[in-house]
């Protein structure tokens, strides 16, 4: 049951909202709802984790072989987890934000809510491409008629990207249905179609799925419509995106891509590790070059993010548990690191690094989050980030099917060091030296944003102290899919 | 009498037809060219089906008859266009106080 | 002792608590317990630390395992602690100097704000943590959260005044500098893991024969590229002179006497895969020894006091790589230890110096301070004595083992290393002589306002003078004293002793001799030269000296600004006209191609009827000509 109820609470609060005028229970209702929702959450983690509840199955669209079938398991729980604290996060952090329409706002929210948790919960094909777009049609509203002043043409990319890549990925799935036997969309199915299809297939199936996952994430270089949406949407959508939706290709890849198609990920392996690679150093390198805040976020999260790409494609336990543990630490770093962005904004009026200064004199609690934020990005020992880069780059380093994995290693981690320098050159930027005209005036952080980043940074200090915790979760199921994907007794039989 | 005079007929009414609607800006005359062309199509389905009737009334009654239904269609949907079409030219007329084709291209805008 | 070692949790444990309740609380708490507590949390681990050093010495190192780390897939990562020679001795100067250098700031830092002091406290808490982590990690990941824990310290109090702009970059520099070492130990780790399945110290060093030689060769290299960035050297040193920005305090904690000998502490742990690599044992002795001398003379030339201190600590950290390149691994920990003293001393009395002097750190603006501040120039010329290595101060010990060991190894590294001591005892007493002797150079107002330091700053002092004094006893050599090198002795447990005498007592005895009396010519020259103070211009090799061999500027011309103008490059060319202007070309293409098309829409009947009857033909033609 607790799958549907990740799906049903918030499409049932969302749809309400839509409904409510006032500005004041609309919040609440919404925080009310994504509270629910961690509620759930937490307790599928711990009472009622066993088999009964954490799977769902139902007929849906019998004739065509799809059934709604969810089931939460270790990547799924990492993942749920993920999506239900950001959600409430998110609604305290800005809760002082005015909104034109809030009924339509936060409906929409609790419509992407739902489409995510469907996302990291869906075993049947069909249904998940149903959620995946489900996410992408709330977003696209949200981002286009609340933001900055460029938002039209910044949505109109990412929708257009992101379209495209759905499309393309619709394709491959009724390919791969098509190819069946027995006709289904279920994740078995699909599963043991890594069996038949020759690799000549795969090859180009490999391709239609991988390009909706590279938009998403995104990877080098289809990533610029990134910084552009984070730049010009509202804050809480951005959260939202960076937050938990470019996880989506992430996870996509490793539940959809990998085991289905594995003679091709590994013949591809190399090509797509080099494009990640590429991304982190050029991500991280034009983050160093960026005066604006967002931008700067916006591409560090794609050096992150193709670190993590990097790792899928060597394909080892380590690694991939290490991906799965990252993509929750950098959810959480990332939604701290716009709060941060945002109070900055907020209480300064600009975003610009080169106008900021000295603002450690004026406020103080929001220096010393975004210094322990801005930390764990540069994966120090003792965060959260540290644990999963560390295993990520090590199951790159160890990696069996490549052959370059030192230079990927290397290469990969030389990002710490770029890391370290944009991230700190930011902070002494922003918060030290002496203040200026935009920032003597500045407030410090309320009593929300301050109870958001302490659990945030709680967070940070607990998974990097006792990230086992979290890593027994994901050790079952990385196993079973480097086990699914192993290429060998496949490319033996062919 | 050979089937070909009456394509060669109904070719040449054809032929009148297609130049008349492509070279004419009259719009009456234009309607009529592509009357001229509807019938010269009739024309031809009724010599064929008189010829069909001829070979197969043998073995059916019934053969080469659809050819000549199909001319009454032709003749009620080419009714009910003349009507419609000339409503148009008369709005038109009242409207532009012309009836040049050519001033017809005001849905492009 | 099992059971009893089981709580050496307790040592990180009290400066972490120390660092919480200071760093949470730095409104509420007054400033005196605020110190009472920053202090004390330094104090326990280091009366448990001398219990601990008690128990190992009667015998044997302990592990204690207390909970999974990293558990996935093969690798197995368990916090584990772990007391041994090594770390008991290292345990014991860090948190013994710590403490006293705790004491000296509650005085130094007595002008801050309550908060910014509480929060000076709590840094420099949260760095004895770190620091005690590193020496007490049982594997290599425990070590390096040590590692970048120091790191991370050491770049919040290099900014702790971080109202100033350029001490902001140097903490910027020295954090920076630190990661490229770091990237080189990260990537050793995973090499260690993918060879030897497992990261604790006591698998790696037991099963060194899962290694190839190249293996090893790699492996310790990347460690030792780690240990460049942590313990400044040649090519990653530049950040230590100017993380001279932060409190003296700092300085002589972080700076001199703890952190940067880290990297000594990790190779001497290492032993056992170093002294397996020959290859890089020479690149080791080689970096190192070029590192003591380039420091050493660019130290000739500098006029702030706490520089040349900076560049005397990097030259003497490059003796102790020196001792390790050489295979002298106990001799290298000696040297840690003895430095520790002498520079801490050091730094703290030109802290005192400095305070006296109203922040003034140009020794050209100083002399004749010996009048008025008594004890504090006894002990610095103690700590100059015992850095330069006269008998018997602790320095002549341990520099005596270093240059021996090179002897034994190399004569030309003997003699170069030798050069480098001369330089050492040049410039230290240059300093002295400037600083002190002479007539004072400085502002009225500053001569006023002199004075010798209150108890809470000369009491360490005098403690630390002692130790410099007569730290080195204990490890006086086998041929002054039957018996008297303890250090080794209790030190082979982790570092094996290799009993083989290469020098004959009469070789070693003159190499001895010919040390102490030349360094005292070289100190009776600078004496002849410094006595009084003439202010020169600096020309040639003196200006190439005082502007560090233009290393920064070469760094800033070669790397820094390069990777900027490269970025740039990728942000204004490749991003915004070659990937967006490729996205944006799509877009525009479609956009250009409908507008085209669009013309075909004329609104003309007669076009319409005319493409419709040309259509048609085409589609006659194509159904009758072109069909097959």
């Amino acid at each position: 049951m607790i799958p549907v109820l990740f799906i049903v609470i918030p499409m049932i609060t969302g749809l309400a909202v839509f409904f409510f005028k006032n500005e004041r229970s609309v919040k609440l209702l919404a925080l009310f709802s994504s509270l629910a929702t961690l509620v759930v959450a937490l307790l599928g983690l711990t009472l009622l984790n066993d088999n009964n509840n954490v799977q769902y199955s139902a007929n849906w669209l019998g004739f065509l072989g799809s059934r709604i079938s969810l089931k939460v398991d270790g990547m799924g729980q990492v993942l749920c987890l993920l999506t239900s604290i950001s959600y409430p996060a998110i609604f305290i952090a800005t809760w002082k934000n005015q909104y034109q329409k809030a009924g339509n706002f936060f409906g929409l929210m609790l419509l992407s809510q739902a489409g995510l948790m469907g996302v990291f919960v869906a075993m049947d094909a069909l249904l998940f491409y149903f959620f995946w777009e489900m996410v992408l049609i709330p977003v696209y509203f949200l981002s286009s008629q609340w933001g900055g002043e460029k938002r039209i043409r910044a949505t109109m990319k990412f929708f257009i990207y992101t379209f495209l890549g759905s499309v393309l990925m619709l394709v491959g799935i009724i390919y791969l249905y098509s190819q069946t036997p027995d006709h289904s969309f279920s994740i078995e199915s699909f599963y043991n179609l890594n069996k038949i299809l020759p690799g000549k297939t795969q090859n180009w199936v490999f391709w239609l799925f991988f390009a909706a996952f590279a938009v998403k994430m995104p990877i080098f270089p289809f990533h610029t419509w990134q910084p552009d949406l984070y730049e010009q949407a509202n804050t809480p959508t951005t959260m939202v995106l960076s937050g938990v939706m470019v996880k989506m290709g992430v996870f996509a890849c490793i539940r959809w891509l990998l085991p289905v198609v594995s003679i091709a990920s590994f013949q591809w392996g190399d090509v797509v590790t080099s494009l990640a690679v590429i991304g982190i150093l050029y991500a991280s390198l034009l983050a160093i070059q960026q005066d604006d805040l967002k931008r700067l976020v916006a591409y560090s999260s794609i050096a992150h993010i193709g670190l993590m790409c990097a790792t899928i494609f060597s394909e080892t336990t380590v690694g991939l548990q290490g991906v799965m543990i990252q993509m929750f630490n950098h959810g959480i770093n990332v939604l701290g690191l716009w709060i941060v962005v945002e109070m900055i904004e907020k209480t300064c009026g600009t975003r610009k690094i080169s106008e900021l200064g000295g603002l450690a004199q004026k406020a103080p609690s929001l220096a010393i989050f975004a210094m322990i934020i801005g930390l764990a990005s540069v994966a120090l020992p003792l965060t959260n980030a540290f644990i999963g880069e560390f295993m990520m780059l090590n199951g790159i380093f160890s990696s069996s099917i490549t052959h370059y994995n030192i230079v990927f290693t290397v290469l990969a981690a030389v990002s710490i060091i770029l890391a370290a320098i944009y991230i700190l050159t930011m902070i002494r930027k922003v918060f030290f030296g002496s203040s200026n005209t935009v920032t003597s005036n500045a407030q410090d952080i309320q009593w929300s944003q301050k109870l958001v980043l302490s659990v945030i940074v709680i967070l940070i200090l607990w998974l990097g102290i006792y990230p086992d915790s979290m890593l027994n979760l994901t050790h079952g199921l990385s196993e079973s899919i480097i086990k699914k994907s192993d290429v060998l007794p496949l490319l033996m039989k062919h | 009498m050979p089937i070909n005079y009456y394509i060669f007929l109904s070719l040449a009414l054809f032929a009148i037809g297609i130049v008349g609607v492509l070279i004419r800006r009259n719009a009456i005359i234009v309607f009529m060219c592509i009357e001229i062309m509807l019938n010269a199509a009739n024309l031809l389905l009724v010599a064929f089906s008189k010829m069909h009737h001829l070979q197969q009334a043998a073995t059916q009654a019934s053969a080469g008859t659809d050819g000549q239904i199909f001319v009454f269609f032709i003749m009620v949907v080419a009714a009910a266009e003349v009507s419609v079409g000339l409503a148009i030219i008369v709005m038109m007329f009242r409207n532009v106080h012309s009836i040049d084709i050519n001033f017809l291209n005001r849905l492009k805008h | 002792m099992q059971n009893v070692l089981q709580i050496v949790w307790l040592v990180p444990f009290f400066p972490l608590i120390g660092f919480l309740i200071v760093g949470l609380f730095r409104k509420q708490l007054s400033k005196t317990l605020t110190a009472i507590i920053g202090c004390g949390m330094v104090l326990l681990p280091f009366l448990l630390s001398i219990w601990i050093f008690i128990l190992v010495k009667n015998g044997g190192g302990y592990v204690a395992d207390y909970f999974n780390f990293i558990s996935a897939g093969s690798l197995k990562v368990s916090f584990a602690l772990q007391v041994d020679a090594l770390s008991a001795l290292f345990l014991l100067i860090v948190t013994g100097v710590s403490f006293i250098i705790h004491v000296y700031s509650t005085t130094y830092m007595k002008e801050e704000t309550k908060e910014h002091y509480g929060r000076f406290f709590s840094y420099m808490n949260l760095f004895v943590f770190s620091m005690i982590l590193l020496v007490m990690g049982a594997n290599f990941i425990i070590m390096f959260i040590g590692w970048e824990g120091v790191g991370l310290c050491s770049y919040l109090l290099i900014g702790y005044w971080f109202k100033n702009k350029e001490y902001n970059k140097a903490a910027d520099k020295a954090f920076i500098f630190n990661r490229i070492g770091d990237l080189g130990f990260l990537i050793a780790l995973f090499w260690i893991i993918s060879k030897a399945g497992s990261v604790s110290f006591e698998d790696v060093f037991s099963k060194t024969s899962v290694f190839s030689s190249s293996d090893i060769t790699i492996i310790t290299l990347l460690l030792f590229v780690g240990a460049t960035g942590k313990s400044a050297q040649i090519p990653l040193y530049t950040w230590l002179p100017d993380a001279m920005a932060g409190p003296t305090p700092v300085s002589a904690l972080i700076h001199a006497a703890t952190m940067v000998t880290a990297g000594v502490y990790m190779i001497a742990r290492s032993n056992a895969l170093y002294s397996l690599a020959p290859v890089t044992e020479n690149i080791i002795a080689i970096v190192g020894l070029a590192t003591a001398i380039l420091a050493a003379t660019i130290a000739l030339k500098q006029n702030d006091i706490k520089k040349v201190l900076a560049y005397s600590t990097v030259s003497q950290l490059g003796y102790m790589f020196l001792a390790l390149g050489v295979g002298a691994y106990s001799t290298g920990v000696f040297h840690v230890m003895t430095h520790a003293f002498f520079k801490a001393l050091l730094f703290l009395a030109a802290g005192s110096v400095i305070h006296a002097m109203g922040g003034e750190q140009d020794i050209r603006k100083m002399g004749g301070l010996k009048g008025k501040m008594k004890i504090t120039y006894l002990t610095f010329l103690f700590g100059c004595i015992a850095i330069s290595g006269i008998p018997p101060f602790s320095g002549f010990f341990s520099k005596d083992a270093i240059l021996l060991a090179a002897f034994e190894h190399n004569k030309i590294l003997y003699a170069i290393a030798l050069f480098g001591a001369l330089l050492t005892a040049f410039y230290m007493f240059r300093l002295l002589f400037l600083a002190f002797n002479g007539s004072f150079r400085g502002t009225e107002e500053q001569q006023h306002h002199l004075h010798e330091s209150p108890a809470g700053m000369t009491i360490p002092l005098i403690i630390l003078a002692i130790l410099a004094f007569a730290g080195g006893f204990v490890g006086i050599p086998e041929i002054l004293m039957k018996g008297g090198d303890k250090l080794t002795e209790f030190l082979s447990p982790v570092i094996p002793v290799h009993s083989v005498e290469l020098v004959s007592h009469s070789t070693e005895m003159m190499l001895m001799v010919i040390s102490t009396v030349l360094v005292l010519l070289v100190i009776v020259f600078a004496w002849y030269r410094f006595r009084k103070y003439h202010s020169v211009e600096e020309k040639g090799i003196g200006k190439f000296l005082e502007n560090k061999w233009y290393v920064d500027e070469l760094y800033e011309k070669v790397i820094a600004n390069p990777v900027n103008r490269f970025a740039a490059f990728l942000n204004k060319f490749i991003e915004k006209s070659l990937i967006d202007g490729i996205v944006n070309g799509v877009g525009r293409l479609v956009n250009y191609g409908s507008r085209q098309v669009r013309l075909l829409q004329s609104g003309q009947v007669g076009n319409y009827v005319l493409l419709m009857v040309l259509s048609m033909l085409l589609i006659f033609v194509i159904q009758f000509f072109l069909r097959k």
